[in-house]
C-alpha cells in the first residue's frame, strides 16, 4: 500500500490546492481545514510552508486512543476510519504527536487515508505516493518503530 | 456558503460591537464590486468627508470565491483620502478564502475605536483588542505581533497597517498576508483614522458542497484550462515584470518622471534579470495554483567581519517601473531595496515612487530644494530614496505630508503640475498612448485594471474616438463582473461570460447566471453613481501636459485624440451614473 508523502514541501507555494482537493473529493465539503492535508506557513508568510498530514505511524497512537474502534491500524501504516463508529470525543487528535487531525466544530475528525487524490492539484508537485519501504528523508521517520 | 442574500458582518468600532445583518440584492448586485457599492449605498455618508468615524471601510468577496480556482481576491471600498469620494482596491492573500470561510459575504466596519485596537473575526467569534503597544510600528512588526496574539495559524489573513496610514496619508496601503496590498487610493488612512492597526479573519468554518457530480466536474473542467495550458504561463515564469524590457523596446515605459520612455540601462531591472539574480521563491494566493507572486531577496552586510542579514520583497511589473524605471535606478537589488521601505512605512509603491520620482523633477527645477526633501534627491540615488520613503511614510515635514496626500496637491503648492505623471492618481506603469491616459485618467479605480486601454493602444492604429470609448465602456463591464465573482483578473481569458454563467448555475444561481449581461451594467452603473454622487466631475479631469509630450512607438502623443478621448469618455460616464 502506498502512503501519502510531502517529499518536497520547500517547493510549496501556499496555494491550498491540495487541501481544497482533498475537502472537495474526499470529505465532500468546501474548506481548507476538513481535509487529511492542511497548509501551514512555519512562522509568518516569508518562512515558507508546512504540511500537516499523517506520517502513517504503525503502530498509530491514535488507533489506541480511540476508544470505540473508529480507528484501524492499516497494514502499512496509518489509519482506516469508519466514521460512523465515531462518537466525536477527539482523542484521536489529541493522541496524534504531529497534529495531522482535525476536528470539526462538531468534533468529527479529519485525517489523511492515503489515497492520493490531492496529489494531481500540486502545481510544484510537492506530494508523492510512496511505497511504505521508500525512504523520504525529507519528512524524517518512516512512521515504523524500528 | 451558498444563499440568495448576503450575510455581512457590521462592526462599529465606537460601540465596541458588532452584528450580522442579511443584506438583499444577491442577483442584482452579485458580490465584491457590486456588493460594495450595494453596502455603501446604505452605510456610506456621501456629503461627509472620508475621514468621518461613520464612513464605512468595506470588505467583499463574491458567489464564486473559494468554489472555483483563482476567484481568490477580496474587493475592499471606502471613501479616499486621495479625492474624498467612493474608492475600490483589490487584493488577494489568503483574504478571500478567510472571509468565506468566516462565513462572510462582506465585512462592513464603522466608527473609530477609542484606542488603536485590532479586529478579529471569525465564523465564532469577535473581539476588538486594544494594541496601543503597536502603534508606530512597521507593517513588519505588526504582523509578527498579531500573529502571535491571535488565533487561526494557517487558516487566517492578517491586514495591517504601517506608519503611513497612522498619519493619514492618501498613499497608505493595507498590507495583507506579507506579501499582497489593497495599495491604491488609501485605504490604509481610512483604517488609520478609526484607529485600526490590523484585521485578523479567521476562516475556521466549512461547507457543503452542491449535491450529485456538475460541481465537481466542473471544477475539474475550470482547473484543467488554467493549469493544463499554457494561458498562464506568463504569470508563473517571468511573473508581470516580463513587460518591463516589452515596453521599454517599445519606447512605453515610463521612465525617469516620464521624460523618456525608454531607458538604455533598462538590463539591470528587467523580468529576466529580476528571476535570474533575485528571485528567491513563488508564492500564490489561496485557492490560486497559478502562483504568480515573486519573492525576491536582498542582502545586505552590516559589519565589516562577514556579518549580513536577508529579507524578502514581493516583486511586480508596477513597482519596478515605480522605484526603478521612473527612479532611474537600474539595480534589481536596489530597487527591491526601495520596495522593502515602501513595503515597511506601509504606502502603496506605485504613489510613493512616482511621487519621488516628481519631486526629483521638481528639485533639478529648483521648484522644491533639499530644506524640503531633508534628503537631496537625484534620479539613480537608491540610498536617498530610501530615507525619502521613510519621511513621506511618516510625514516628515510639511512636504511631505503634502506630498503624501497626491502629487498634484504638491504641485498645486509649489508648482510643477506640468510634469506630475497623475492620472486620476499615481500613473501606472504604461506609457502606451492616449486610450491608456483617458482610460486611467477617468477610470472609476484610476487604475490600469479598470479596463484594458494600455492593451487597446498597443492594437490599434485608427483614432476612432467612439470605437475606443465603446471599448472602454464594455471592457469595464467585463472586468466588474469578474470582480463581482470575485475572480483574479488574470484568470479573465478562462472566466468567460459563458463559464461564469455554467459556474453559477452549478452552484445554485441560476437567476445571476442567465441575466450576466443586464448585472455588468447595473453594477457599473451603480459604482459610477457612487462616484458622482461623492463630487467626482469627469469633464473636469485634466492630463498633466507631460503626457502630451511623449514619444511611443507610435509617435508623439496627439494632444488632439486625446482631448476628444478624454471629453467622450467623461460625457458617457456621466450618462452612465446618472442618478435615473
Amino acid at each position: 500500500m502506498k502512503i501519502l508523502k510531502t517529499p518536497r514541501m520547500e517547493r510549496c507555494i501556499g496555494c491550498n490546492s491540495c487541501s481544497l482537493a482533498c475537502a472537495r473529493l474526499v470529505h465532500k465539503r468546501l474548506s481548507w481545514l476538513a481535509a487529511g492535508i492542511r497548509i501551514m506557513s512555519t512562522g509568518g508568510m516569508s518562512t515558507g510552508f508546512d504540511a500537516r498530514l499523517c506520517l502513517a505511524c504503525n503502530p498509530a497512537p491514535c488507533v489506541d486512543a480511540c476508544p470505540t474502534g473508529a480507528y484501524a491500524q492499516r497494514k502499512d501504516g496509518g489509519v482506516n476510519v469508519k466514521k460512523s463508529l465515531c462518537i466525536r470525543c477527539g482523542d484521536c487528535a489529541h493522541a496524534c504527536p504531529v497534529d495531522a487531525i482535525y476536528l470539526d466544530n462538531t468534533g468529527e475528525p479529519y485525517v489523511c487515508i492515503h489515497c492520493g487524490r490531492c496529489v494531481p492539484f500540486c502545481p510544484h508537485d510537492c506530494l508523492e505516493m510512496m511505497g511504505s519501504s521508500k525512504k523520504s528523508f525529507a519528512e524524517g521517520a518512516e512512521g515504523v518503530l524500528p | 456558503m451558498i444563499r440568495d442574500h448576503f450575510r455581512v458582518l457590521v462592526v462599529d468600532l465606537s460601540a465596541g460591537k458588532g452584528k450580522i445583518i442579511t443584506h438583499e440584492g444577491r442577483d442584482e448586485f452579485v458580490g465584491g464590486s457590486g456588493l460594495a457599492a450595494h453596502l455603501f449605498d446604505q452605510f456610506g455618508q456621501p456629503d461627509r468627508p472620508w475621514d468621518d468615524p461613520d464612513q464605512p471601510l468595506i470588505f467583499a468577496i463574491g458567489p464564486l470565491t473559494g468554489y472555483f480556482p483563482l476567484m481568490s481576491k477580496t474587493v475592499c471600498a471606502f471613501k479616499s483620502p486621495y479625492h474624498d469620494q467612493y474608492a475600490e482596491s483589490h487584493a488577494g492573500g489568503r483574504s478571500a478564502l478567510s472571509l468565506k470561510f468566516a462565513d462572510l459575504d462582506a465585512l462592513v466596519i464603522v466608527g473609530r475605536a477609542p484606542a488603536p485596537a485590532c479586529l478579529a473575526v471569525g465564523s465564532h467569534h469577535l473581539e476588538i483588542q486594544d494594541v496601543h503597544f503597536l502603534w508606530g510600528k512597521n507593517v513588519k512588526s505588526t504582523g509578527k505581533r498579531l500573529r502571535q496574539m491571535f488565533s487561526g495559524s494557517g487558516h487566517r489573513s492578517i491586514l495591517r497597517i504601517g506608519p503611513a496610514g497612522e498619519i493619514g496619508s492618501a498613499m497608505a496601503s493595507i498590507n495583507v498576508d506579507t506579501y499582497r496590498h489593497f495599495g491604491r487610493l488609501g485605504g490604509g488612512a481610512v483604517m488609520g483614522v478609526k484607529n485600526l492597526k490590523g484585521i485578523v479573519i479567521e476562516g475556521d468554518e466549512m461547507f457543503a458542497l452542491p449535491a450529485g457530480k456538475d460541481y465537481q466536474k466542473l471544477f475539474q473542467k475550470v482547473y484543467e484550462q488554467l493549469t493544463a495550458t499554457d494561458m498562464m504561463k506568463k504569470y508563473h515564469n517571468l511573473g508581470t515584470p516580463v513587460n518591463i524590457a516589452v515596453l521599454n523596446d517599445l519606447n512605453a515605459l515610463p521612465c525617469r518622471n516620464l521624460q523618456q520612455t525608454s531607458d538604455p540601462q533598462i538590463d539591470g531591472i528587467t523580468g529576466e534579470t529580476f528571476a535570474e539574480e533575485t528571485l528567491l521563491r513563488n508564492q500564490a494566493c489561496s485557492g490560486c495554483p497559478i502562483g504568480c507572486i515573486h519573492l525576491g531577496y536582498v542582502r545586505e552586510k552590516f559589519h565589516q567581519d562577514h556579518r549580513y542579514y536577508f529579507f524578502q520583497v514581493a516583486y511586480d511589473h508596477e513597482p519596478i517601473f515605480a522605484t526603478g524605471a521612473m527612479l532611474c535606478v537600474t539595480d534589481a537589488f536596489a530597487v527591491l531595496g526601495i520596495i522593502d521601505e515602501i513595503e515597511e512605512m506601509g504606502l502603496d509603491v506605485m504613489s510613493a515612487g512616482v511621487a519621488l520620482s516628481w519631486a526629483t523633477e521638481a528639485t533639478e527645477k529648483g521648484i522644491i530644494s533639499d530644506k524640503d526633501t531633508i534628503v537631496p534627491l537625484k534620479f539613480g540615488d537608491a540610498e536617498a530614496y530610501k530615507q525619502a520613503v521613510v519621511h513621506l511614510g511618516s510625514g516628515a515635514s510639511d512636504f511631505y505630508r503634502l506630498l503624501g496626500m497626491g502629487t498634484l496637491k504638491a504641485a498645486e503648492h509649489y508648482g510643477g503640475s506640468d510634469f506630475a505623471c497623475v492620472l486620476g492618481q499615481e500613473m501606472a506603469g504604461y506609457a502606451t498612448g492616449e486610450v491608456f491616459y483617458t482610460a486611467q485618467s477617468l477610470g472609476l479605480r484610476h487604475s490600469h485594471l479598470d479596463s484594458g486601454g494600455y492593451s487597446y493602444d498597443q492594437k490599434h492604429d485608427d483614432k476612432d474616438v467612439q470605437k475606443a470609448v465603446d471599448f472602454l465602456i464594455t471592457d469595464e463591464q467585463d472586468r466588474v463582473l469578474l470582480t463581482s465573482m470575485v475572480a483574479c483578473l488574470f484568470a479573465r481569458k478562462v472566466y468567460t461570460k459563458a463559464h461564469l454563467a455554467e459556474c453559477l448555475d452549478v452552484l445554485g444561481y441560476p437567476a445571476i447566471a442567465e441575466n450576466l449581461d443586464a448585472i455588468k451594467q447595473q453594477i457599473q452603473k451603480k459604482r459610477w453613481q457612487l462616484r458622482l454622487a461623492t463630487g467626482f466631475k469627469p469633464e473636469a479631469v485634466a492630463i498633466p501636459k507631460r503626457f502630451t509630450e511623449l514619444t511611443t512607438w507610435k509617435g508623439k502623443t496627439d494632444a488632439k485624440y486625446l482631448n476628444a478621448l478624454k471629453s467622450a469618455y467623461a460625457k458617457k460616464l456621466n450618462t452612465i451614473g446618472a442618478s435615473t
